[in-house]
């Protein structure tokens, strides 16, 4: 199944998520589309990043289904491991291999997984670091990284598998201030390039300049979403006005 | 006083070829210790697997349970119990290579350490390596392989030397199945020349040095995996 710019990607339905006696999900129901970049803000605590963490199953819901490219992956039956090459991540903490070389980190899910050939692998992952400038890294250890140097490795990490969409955890929120510019730097980028996106985040200068839509959630629901021009210049729910009035 | 000592070396090791039961004897203890090793390696490794899995994902619950009872066993009682039961009761009608009886014994006894060994490791290894692994797509197999084994066995190295120098050295109670190992060997010189003070020293001289030859390898095989991720 080919799926166009604009068609649905992503549908979630009344997604449900419960930690013990905290509700983290209280029902979402929400799509997204290819070509678009989702930017998700509320407050800590809100469900924002178990809701991300939802759509590649990470987070497994108690309730509800995730649809991708049509197929139910919450069905017990599918292999859930196929969908999750098609639905790269970035966390907040980078997460590369420690033991492995930024090149050996980029190349071993293509070999691995997509049956690619080392040299392909490679060649396709020198690519990939020329874009972001970090060729002269391809044999460095990740412990000699910076922050902003890693997570711009964990991105192309996970370019390398050709997803259909890019899940952002937080992916600034662990960096220095001076390291925040270039990764992102990178994820405009890869938005201008069409990559559908959905991006949990503060930098609210991020979802004003590159979201095609911004979703407020809290206590595990959306309560508002909106393009950022109207999201941020007109917002309606109480909720989002007071996040607002307290972040920007 | 040299002369004395020189006479009672040659009565201890040279007459009558008394070398031969510390050289046999080393033998022994050699060929026990590298067996039990490798039992103790692929039985850890396999219980580790189980009891993490079982932690993680909360699968394999009966195993588990089965893998603990085992644990708690051999934790629980002394090696050379472990041994004579072995020896005189499991086996204790049948004709057994009691070098077989103490390459079990210690396997089966040093499995259990090697498992909590290995397990620490797999679980000290931050939660996001394993998310990271999983959303590129990788099985949990895969995930465990890839990404979580090599650096938990990094991690775990020099908790497994120590393990197997002890067990090198436990080794020593084989005797008590009365299998000439290199501790026999030395008590049976000592039982045969009167003589405590040279057969016991030389014996132990033997274990310090393979203990610290043992030692040696492991902290050259830790530099070199270290190397490799500063």
């Amino acid at each position: 199944m080919t799926i166009n710019k604009g068609d649905t990607l992503i549908r979630v339905e009344k997604l449900h998520k419960v930690f013990g006696e905290l509700h983290a999900l209280n029902g979402v129901s929400e799509e997204i589309r290819k070509g678009e970049v989702v930017v998700i803000v509320g407050p800590s605590g809100s469900g924002k990043s178990t809701f991300l963490r939802s759509l590649n199953l990470l987070e497994e819901p108690s309730r509800g289904h995730v649809y991708f490219e049509g197929v139910d992956i919450t069905d017990k039956k599918v292999d859930i491991n196929k969908h999750r090459q098609k639905m790269g991540m970035v966390f907040q903490h980078f997460n590369l291999f420690p033991h492995k070389t930024i090149l050996q980190n980029i190349t071993l899910a293509p070999v691995k997984l997509l049956g690619k050939s080392a040299a392909e692998a490679e060649k396709r992952a020198m690519e990939l670091l020329r874009l972001v400038g970090l060729e002269e890294k391809a044999n460095a250890y990740p412990s000699q990284l910076s922050g902003g140097q890693k997570q711009r490795i964990a991105i192309i990490r996970s370019l390398a598998m050709d997803p259909e969409v890019m899940l952002f955890d937080e992916p600034t929120s662990a960096l220095d201030p001076e390291m925040v510019g270039e990764v992102l730097e990178l994820m405009k980028r890869l938005a201008r390039d069409g990559m559908t996106m959905a991006v949990v985040t503060h930098e609210m200068g991020f979802a004003k300049e590159v979201a095609t839509r911004v979703i407020f959630m809290d206590e595990g629901q959306i309560k508002e979403q909106a393009a950022p021009g109207e999201f941020f210049e007109n917002p309606k729910d109480e909720r989002l006005k007071e996040f607002l009035s307290k972040i920007l | 006083m040299l002369q004395e000592l020189q006479g009672k070396f040659v009565n201890n090791f040279i007459t009558d070829n008394r070398w031969e039961y510390i050289a046999d004897g080393l033998a022994t203890t050699l060929q026990v210790t590298f067996f039990a090793v490798i039992i103790g390696i692929v039985l850890g490794f396999l219980i580790a697997i189980v009891r993490s899995t079982y932690d993680k994902t909360g699968k394999l619950k009966v195993l588990n349970a089965v893998c603990k009872l085992y644990l708690t066993v051999i934790r629980g009682t002394p090696v050379v119990v472990q041994l004579l039961i072995i020896y005189f009761v499991i086996f204790g009608s049948v004709d057994i290579s009691k070098v077989l009886v103490a390459v079990m014994a210690f396997g089966f006894n040093s499995g259990a350490y090697v498992a909590e060994i290995f397990r620490s490791g797999i679980m000290s290894i931050d939660g996001g390596q394993f998310e990271a692994g999983r959303s590129l797509g990788f099985n949990y197999v895969q995930t465990m392989r890839y990404i979580i084994m090599p650096q938990a066995f990094k991690n775990v190295l020099p908790a497994l030397g120590n393990e197997f120098i002890v067990l090198l050295k436990e080794t020593s109670v084989a005797g008590y199945i009365a299998l000439q190992d290199l501790a026999k060997g030395g008590d049976i010189i000592r039982s045969r020349t009167y003589d405590a003070f040279m057969p016991l020293i030389m014996v132990a001289l033997i274990y310090l040095v393979m203990v610290l030859i043992f030692t040696k390898l492991v902290n050259m095989l830790e530099r070199r995996l270290r190397s490799s991720d500063h």
